[in-house]
């Protein structure tokens, strides 16, 4: 009895070899890239930039290992960082989650000779500093101020910019960058919302009833952008703005662009910030090639003539 | 040693060392029924497994070495306390909100309140061990459950560390500590890296691998494997040679048999809360230093890895067996595996159930050999 569960286990830990074994030589002639991102597990907005590294693990015929910190904990991923370097592989990606606990791990593969590439959260000063070749990702600034161009071609003269998260540089960034697309200055056009809907609703109606030339609104995120539409369809006002933008996507936001409440919602477009690395990082290792300059996946506008599209794919490709 | 020599002196000396009413075994015999074995087994089990499914990745090169033995000095450093309260009988749950919040007392008072780097972390200390005996306090008042009660304090420490660092400093992520604590002493303490000359030495001599610019690929030694070895060392001492690690045994074992023998239970199992929690700080004092920086959901999970290290060495989930050597070997077998995965390159969506299936296989194959060599039912 004792001596077949012992049997059991040997024979267990054969397979699971095996398994792993077959698993790593089936690409072993190929390029393999690492791509570490700072999301838990629970995160499904990353299913889309695991998908595009599917992607372009069959385009490219190379061989990419996604790992993430399962809890979330980003001293956890510059272990994880620490342990692709030390695996040697033929690129890393990784997200610049906080620059100082990464610092150290990232410049680390840079020293080894490893080719980086930074991709989604970080800037691409940060980028620079840490000794990647490139970051991919959505800068705050200028995705604020395509919107503040798009509000400007719509005639938008006044303005307000919800922002439910001020503790964050990077929002005050996307409502300055509005400011500028549209050729105004910021002055008291943002609005602190904070974060509970019923709060974001009455300081949406306070500041619009107190600024009534207002024509354009530019919310930061489903946060500020679900009781902003709410009000619109309350008060049935929505006729008023010339332009409602938000960043990116939910439910109320695809429903609200279908009703023509919300013009555009601004799409950082993730799938490329997953599918170009690879693609760059696999040139450079072949050909020695690489764009010299960084690459803005967003912003990318969502409108009602591709909403659908965008529909269809949410969550796989979108 | 004192009571047996004044017994001796009353009685006349027994002159036959051989006392019949004990079995005789012999050294290999007494070795094998260590509560260790099993773990140590499993541990050359992990290798030998790793050794050929991540044999060329670089898993066994020097910087390879470091990554998995780092992950492995973290967990010895908070499974040992967890193993030490374990043979005591108690459970703590609280261990890795204890490291987050830690994290956050040695942070927000340097960056905030300009407070000198070494005062936050003795109010660190302070902090996370009284909260440490509060818990062994209501615990031995109250006779509840360790699981319930530390259950609770899981969840208060963890929203205690969101909650104010939003008060002081609008932010979960507290970052910028290296600017107060660079040179310091302090830091050095927790963060610096040993024998970097050494390591050079190394490299040059072509002992272990070199980057591009010269530089060994393994710098220094960090301070946080020498706290998991001088933490583990201690721990095994003061559990195995002296009068409070029999106490120990005996508040596990039976805490009314103890008590009744006059084993002081109470203030045994007070201050196994507060070595668990001081083995939690300086878990998250390494790591704040190390990256500068502190963060609320730092140590998410941690206390189930550490009481997993345990149990893997052998530690009896009731209490009164198990051994610190154990616990550090489970450390090990966990670290290496939870790094060895990620060697093996096997797909990240199947690396939790990889992870699984190896620690169960780690954990039947070292019950397995035990009984087997035990004799054990």
């Amino acid at each position: 009895m004792k001596s077949a569960l012992l049997r059991g286990v040997l024979i267990a830990a054969t397979v699971i070899a095996g398994v792993a074994t077959t698993a790593s030589s089936a690409f072993a002639d190929n390029e393999r890239f690492v791509f570490v991102s700072h999301a838990p597990d629970s995160d499904s907005w990353w299913n889309v930039i695991k998908n595009a590294l599917k992607n372009a693990e069959h385009d490219e015929g190379v061989k990419v290992e996604y790992r993430n910190p399962p809890t979330g904990d980003i001293a956890d991923m510059a272990r994880i960082i620490q342990q692709a370097t030390a695996s040697n592989p033929n690129g890393i990606v990784t997200t610049i989650a906080d620059f100082d606990v990464l610092q150290s791990a990232i410049q680390g593969a840079v020293a080894k000779g490893i080719p980086v590439i930074t991709v989604n959260s970080g800037t691409a000063e940060q980028s620079k500093k840490l000794g990647a070749l490139m970051h991919i990702g959505q800068p705050e600034y200028d995705a604020g101020k395509g919107a503040g161009e798009r509000a400007k071609a719509a005639g938008v003269t006044h303005f307000l910019c919800v922002n439910h998260y001020i503790t964050n540089a990077a929002s005050v960034e996307r409502c300055q960058g509005y400011a500028d697309g549209l050729g105004v200055k910021l002055g008291d056009q943002m609005l602190d919302s904070g974060l509970d809907p019923t709060e974001v609703y009455n300081k949406v109606k306070a500041f619009l009833a107190s600024h009534p030339d207002t024509n354009g609104i530019l919310a930061l995120g489903p946060n500020s952008a679900d009781p902003t539409i709410k009000y619109l369809r309350d008060t049935g006002s929505a006729s008023k703005f010339k332009s409602v933008i938000s960043f990116d996507l939910d439910g109320d936001i695809s429903k609200a662009i279908k009703d023509g409440i919300v013009s555009a919602a601004i799409d950082q477009q993730p799938y490329l910030q997953g599918y170009l690395p690879i693609v760059f990082l696999t040139q450079y290792v072949r050909y020695g090639v690489i764009p010299s300059n960084n690459v803005n996946t967003g912003p990318g506008f969502v409108t009602k003539d591709n909403i659908a599209m965008v529909e269809k794919l949410a969550g796989e490709y979108r | 040693m004192t009571e047996q020599t004044n017994s001796g002196s009353m009685q006349p000396p027994i002159v036959d060392v051989i006392d019949e009413r004990l079995n005789r075994q012999s050294w290999f015999r007494r070795m094998l029924s260590r509560p260790d074995l099993g773990a140590f087994a499993g541990a050359v089990l992990v290798f030998v497994f790793f050794a050929f499914t991540a044999g060329g990745t670089g898993m066994f090169a020097a910087d390879g070495v470091m990554n998995w033995l780092t992950v492995t000095a973290q967990l010895m450093i908070i499974g040992t306390g967890a193993a030490l309260l374990m043979i005591g009988g108690e459970f703590d749950l609280s261990v890795g909100s204890m490291i987050g919040f830690a994290g956050m007392v040695i942070a927000i008072p340097t960056i905030y309140f300009h407070v000198p780097v070494g005062v936050s972390v003795i109010l660190a200390f302070v902090m996370a061990m009284a909260i440490g005996a509060l818990n062994g306090y209501i615990i031995v008042r109250t006779r509840l459950p360790s699981f319930i009660v530390t259950l609770a304090s899981l969840y208060i420490l963890r929203g205690l560390t969101i909650a104010l660092s939003i008060v002081f400093t609008n932010r979960t992520i507290v970052s910028g500590l290296k600017q107060y604590s660079n040179e310091s002493f302090v830091a050095s303490l927790f963060a610096a890296k040993l024998f970097p000359g050494f390591f050079q030495w190394l490299a040059d001599n072509g002992i272990i691998n070199r980057l591009p610019n010269g530089a060994p690929a393994v710098s220094g030694l960090p301070m946080l494997l020498v706290w998991a070895v001088v933490i583990a060392v201690i721990a095994h001492v003061v559990l195995m040679k002296t009068r409070v690690g029999n106490w120990i045994f005996a508040s596990g074992g039976d805490a009314n048999a103890a008590r009744n023998v006059g084993v002081p239970v109470s203030a045994i199992k007070i201050s196994l809360f507060m070595v668990t929690a001081f083995c939690a700080t300086v878990f998250a004092a390494c790591q704040v230093f190390e990256f500068g920086s502190a963060a609320s959901d730092r140590g998410l999970l941690k206390e189930f890895e550490a009481i997993i290290a345990a149990v893997i060495g052998g530690c009896l989930l009731t209490g009164g067996y198990g051994s610190v050597v154990g616990a550090c070997l489970g450390a090990l077998i966990f670290g290496v595996v939870q790094m060895g995965i990620l060697f093996t390159g096997a797909p990240s969506d199947w690396f939790q159930v990889f992870l699984g299936a190896m620690l169960l296989i780690a954990v039947l194959f070292n019950s397995s050999i035990r009984r087997r060599v035990t004799g054990e039912r």
